[in-house]
Formats: C-alpha cells, structure tokens, sequence
C-alpha cells in the first residue's frame, strides 16, 4: 500500500471514529506470543482446542482429518511470526456437520465504540496476510454472538504471502453486551460439510447467523497431507478500508494474552498441609478475565516446591485446585504425588519453577 | 467457543461445601470454579441444563 494510500484510509478512518493506536481489537494478531508452545501434533478431533500461538483456536467437528498447528517463522514483511496449520490426515469424504474452524473470541466490552446496534453504527475493517500451499479459497466470517447476526466474505490463498482486506458495512441492528463474554468470533473457516456450505452466499452484507451460508463455496484444508494454511496480521477495526498492521512491543502482547491464559507465577508462598498436598497464594501478573480453570501440563508436571529449610524439594505435580482463586490470584491447593522429601503439615511452602514456569495452567478462555 | 466435549464432572468439596468441579473437557482435566462468568463452568451448566451431562456428587 502506498504511502498516500495508507493516510487517505488513516483520515478516512479516523473520519469514521476510529484510527489511531489501540485501534486492533484482535489480540495478538501479529502471532508473537504462544505461552502453550510452539507446535502441537494431531489435532483435529471434536471440540475447541487453544494449542500453541494465543488467543487462536480451532473447532473441529466430525472430521476424520488431522493437523499440526504451529507457530512458524514464515512471515510476510514486517513480521516474525504467524499461525500455521498443516494438514497430517486428509479427509475426502466429507459429512454434513463437519467442520474445522480457526478463530478468535472478542469480549463485548471491547467492542462498544463500533456502537453497533444504533443508528451511529460504524464500519468495521477486517485484514490479514495469509499463505498456503496451493491455491484454495475460504471464508472470513464476522459473528455476532449476542444477536445471532453474521457477515461472510470468501477469501483467496495462494503460495505467496497475500494481504487480505474486508470491509464490513456498519451494523444497526443489534447491539453488542457490555461485558466480559464474547459478542464477536472472527472466524475462518477452512473444511465444512454441507451443513454449512450448502445455502447462499452473501459477501460483506450484516445477516442472520445462518449455519447453512457461513462456508459456502470452500475448498477443503484436509483435501490432501500436502495442504498448508498460514495466517498472520490479522487486524480488525473502526473504519471503512483497513490500515497498516499495529504493532505494539511483545509485553504488551503478552499482558494482553495473559488475560485469558497464564501460568502459576513462581514465587507463590504457602503452606504444606501434608506430605503431599500445600496451599500457596499467588497474585497473577495480569488480572484474568474470570476466574480461571486449573490443571496441569500434560508435558511438564515437575516443580520445586520448597519447605522450609530444605533448599530444594522436586515434585511431580498431580493436582491443583482451582477453588479459592479469583481473577487477579489467590490460594490454590497443589497435590503432589511425588517428592525428593517428606514436608510435614505446617511447613513453610515456596512454589518455585526453577526457571521452567510452564507446568501449571490458568485459563479463562472466551 | 463452540460447543466443549465434557466427558467427566464431578463436585469438588471443603468442609462439606461445593467449591468447584473437576471435569474432563476436550481431553483434558481441569479444576473448574463455581463462576458463571468461567467458560468452562457455563458450559457445564448449560450441558446440565440441555440433559447431556450430570454433575457426580463430591466424593
């Protein structure tokens, strides 16, 4: 885009009421952060899935095909990283209900200056760069939880890096809860079964939230092992044409994505109530959405947890109790199932990672 | 998020009090807390409701 492309769309946009930093509502778009990991294998059966880069899941549903997804150092200019899906399993025979979907969740309450669902309603522009194998076609699909509303627009991938652009009208009808749920899902859709494929398609045009019009005209990411799906810049704000990607600096990023998903900090101070159980109190360093769920990585369940006077006490964690905690930390009860010593109820109890923080998981996820 | 795969959920208690639930979801065990605004635990509650899954009592 050039350069006076680029400030007509700014002021233009800014027109709007958007522009300006803080403009992306789309967390972690530039693929930077994946506190769960970098690759994570066979992935592709039923249900939601957040696997490495943050803030991204997929859903799949019925489908036999299988797929790696990583965080990939292939990116366009201006970038380091992005999302890439790679097909392990095909599946040709493709059922009804199937489908596999990458997407993000959007809180409600990050979503009030679109005032949608009023006559002030804005513009929304939605991009982002992608990249397969081969060329394929699939769909971006902005949703409206709250209000079962949808706008749909097919997108085209080929083997170069290509920046995709979607203006999205403005949206009168349905106004979007203030609160801390998800009102939006930007959806890509890459496999479906006729359920979803087999209605009408609309580009860009605010709809009713019909399951049958959401990927028509898709091609199929698990037509063959050779398939690959990259994604990265994605970006969605106020406007009637899209701007340059914001960037902002990783622990920005990061405090963002932590939100939603963290690790138990090093440094929470307890007690042990038996050999193997202790209650330790954290404060978490980004406030979480809503409390969060517990458990354990199923890779790394080593930790330190000290007592007093032993310097160091490996354990091998097998539960962690998700009952007194809050959005910003509180106590929560790890049992061990193993220990290089035997703390006796009252000890002093110090969780610490040793450097590899990454064993317990906090999520509250959209 | 789209419909979650819970397979297991059983009430977790102290001093005889409810405070969270452990739940298999997508394959993995989680300590889910009682706070409607956690999406694991309205998932369990709307599954509940829909007939599709039961809450085991605390052992």
């Amino acid at each position: 885009m050039s350069k006076a492309a680029e400030l007509a769309n700014l002021i233009g946009n800014i027109n709007a009421g958007g522009g300006g930093v803080n403009r992306n509502v789309i967390i972690n778009g530039a693929m930077n952060v994946a506190q769960r990991g970098t690759s994570t294998t066979g992935l592709g059966a039923n249900g939601a899935n957040y696997s490495t880069v943050d803030r991204f899941y997929t859903y799949a549903n019925g489908t036999a095909g299988r797929f790696t997804m990583t965080q990939d150092s292939s990116a366009p200019d201006g970038f380091a990283n992005s999302l890439k899906l790679d097909c392990t399993t095909a599946d040709t025979s493709i059922a009804a209900a199937e489908q596999l979907v990458l997407a993000q969740v959007i809180e409600g309450q990050n979503l009030q200056h679109l005032n949608k669902g009023t006559s002030s309603a804005l513009p929304v522009a939605v991009s982002f760069y992608v990249k397969g194998n081969a060329s394929a076609t699939y769909m971006c699909a902005l949703i409206d939880n709250d209000n079962s509303r949808m706008s749909t627009k097919q997108f085209s991938v080929t083997t170069d890096w290509t920046r995709i652009t979607i203006n999205v009208p403005a949206d009168t009808t349905g106004a979007l809860d203030d609160d801390n749920a998800g009102s939006f899902n930007l959806n890509f859709y890459l496999h479906a079964g006729s359920n979803l494929t087999g209605g009408t398609y609309t580009a860009s045009t605010w709809g009713a939230s019909t399951d049958a019009n959401r990927a028509v005209g898709i091609s199929s990411f698990f037509d063959s092992t050779d398939r690959t799906f990259f994604l990265t810049g994605v970006q969605l704000e106020v406007g009637q044409n899209a701007t340059e990607f914001e960037h902002e600096p990783l622990e920005r990023t990061l405090a963002k994505c932590q939100r939603y998903f963290q690790y138990l900090p090093s440094g929470a101070v307890g007690r042990w109530n038996s050999s193997t159980e202790c209650e330790v109190g954290a404060n978490f360093p980004s406030v979480m959405r809503a409390t969060p769920s517990t458990s354990i990585n199923p890779n790394d369940n080593t930790v330190n947890i000290f007592r007093m006077g032993i310097s160091v006490n490996p354990c091998t964690v097998s539960a962690v109790d998700a009952s007194y905690l809050s959005p910003s930390g509180g106590a929560t009860g790890i049992t061990v199932s193993a220990t290089s010593s035997t703390p006796s109820s009252g000890d002093v109890a110090l969780y610490d990672t040793n450097g590899d923080s990454e064993v317990v998981f906090l999520a509250s996820e959209l | 998020m789209n419909s979650m795969n819970i397979t297991q959920a059983q009430y977790h208690q102290i001093n005889s009090v409810n405070v969270s639930i452990k739940a298999t979801i997508d394959g993995t065990v989680w300590s889910v807390p009682l706070d409607p605004n956690n999406t694991h635990y309205a998932e369990i509650l709307k599954q509940v409701k829909e007939g599709t899954l039961t809450i085991k009592d605390a052992e």
